[in-house]
């Protein structure tokens, strides 16, 4: 089952429930964890795994053979992203710019254009204890994330749990993050930042047609509108973990609350439950 | 000779527009005719790329002279690689950066003023 854990505001605690479910789940079936926040992945700081083997990841970039281009420009008028120009009779490429569509090799007359690949980030993956780990880092000014973490998914094995942290914010990154799950959790606080970017999350997830609940991290913070607005919107909250400040001590020494205060487990390993009641009577309801 | 001449507005008074690639208008001097004619600018709001499409779009007009405020990295190499020369002024308005530009006080510029992004708003039009 692949589960996505997503929010809309940063830094509600992604990390810290996908970590902690994987840590407490993991003694039980096979887990995974996707680290798709590529731009900043950081679950490897929490699940120290050994990384094993690394992968780069391309991008199919234009590269124009003069020999054949006669400067038309047709290549530049059907680039929607402006990855290529035509000055002074000759094509310029900008690879920063492209989405590696095709469309300029696709629309070239003179078949001039061929694509090579242009490494945009690396794929890492290795072991934490029975935790199978990867994430995808991309590379430092490049703009383009969903490549990064579809390369990421890519990996996501059948059988068992197969936990994703995805980006904060509900922009392409996280639907590409959040796209195909079975199952999406959404992390918040109980923060009117943390209520308002809820609901753009919500709206996102209810566009892809994912069933979601939602995990208030910091519950003992704050005020109580994000729970009157799930009630009103009848969205499930799953689990709520107060405000504790040897929590927050444990977190900076990059370690996991089950770990520290095993206490937590039963918590966890109860989340994990109710998703697979939730997904099951989603399955069932379709079924009818 | 085409001069292109990054503005706010449509006609010789307007003030200049110091961004290139997110300017709202250029107004297109043709020298030989002493005749203005003024362009919006359709990447003004582009997703990205606004730099390389403006001066494709400027390119293809043939404009063989720009005179703007500050010019990104990628719109300057498809400028330079078309043979368009650019110059950079602080003029308030069009007509000023014309007569500036035909005095010979404008600074040519053969090297980005500004990264890339420079006109999106974020840290920009700090002067």
């Amino acid at each position: 089952m692949l589960v996505t854990v997503a929010s809309g505001k940063g830094g509600t605690g992604k990390t810290t429930i996908v970590t902690n479910l994987a840590l407490a789940l993991a003694k039980k079936m096979p887990v995974q964890v996707l680290d798709c926040d590529v731009e900043e992945p950081n679950a490897h700081l929490f699940l120290h795994p050994v990384f094993q083997e690394e992968e780069e990841v391309t991008l199919p970039v234009p590269e124009v053979d003069n020999t054949k281009c006669n400067g038309c420009g047709k290549c530049s008028e059907v680039c929607a992203f402006h990855a290529l120009a035509v000055a002074g009779g000759k094509v310029m490429t900008f690879p920063e710019m492209c989405h590696g569509c095709g469309g300029c090799a696709f629309a070239c007359p003179q078949g001039a254009i061929t694509e090579k690949p242009y490494r945009i980030g690396v794929v890492a993956r290795g072991q934490a204890g029975r935790i199978d780990f990867a994430h995808g880092r991309i590379d430092v000014g490049v703009p383009l994330a969903p490549p990064v973490i579809r390369a990421v998914k890519r990996l996501a094995r059948k059988e068992g749990l197969t936990l994703i942290d995805a980006p904060p914010g509900t922009s392409c990154p996280v639907v590409a993050a959040v796209k195909d799950s079975d199952f999406c959790l959404l992390v918040t606080e109980p923060t009117p930042f943390g209520l308002n970017d809820l609901k753009l999350a919500v709206g996102m997830v209810r566009e892809l047609g994912i069933p979601f609940a939602v995990v208030i991290n910091r519950s003992t913070l704050g005020d109580l509108r994000v729970e009157r607005y799930c009630r009103q919107e009848r969205i499930p909250v799953l689990l709520k973990i107060p405000f504790d400040k040897r929590y927050a001590a444990t977190y900076a020494r990059g370690k996991c609350l089950v770990e520290e205060y095993p206490d937590w487990v039963p918590a966890f390993v109860g989340l994990w439950q109710e998703i697979e009641r939730l997904v099951s009577q989603r399955a069932r309801a379709a079924g009818n | 000779m085409k001069v292109a001449i990054t503005a706010q507005g449509k006609d010789p008074a307007a003030a200049m527009d110091p961004r290139f690639g997110r300017c709202q208008y250029f107004v297109i001097a043709d020298t030989e005719k002493s005749t203005f004619e003024a362009v919006a600018n359709d990447n003004l709001a582009a997703g990205g790329g606004a730099g390389v499409a403006t001066a494709q779009a400027l390119v293809n007009r043939g404009v063989e002279v720009v005179l703007t405020g500050n010019v990104g990295p990628n719109a300057l190499r498809v400028l330079q690689g078309a043979g368009v020369k650019v110059y950079s002024t602080t003029a308030p308005t069009v007509q000023a950066a014309l007569q500036q530009w035909q005095a010979g006080g404008a600074t040519p510029l053969s090297q980005a003023t500004v990264g890339s992004h420079f006109g999106m708003g974020r840290g920009g039009n700090r002067w």
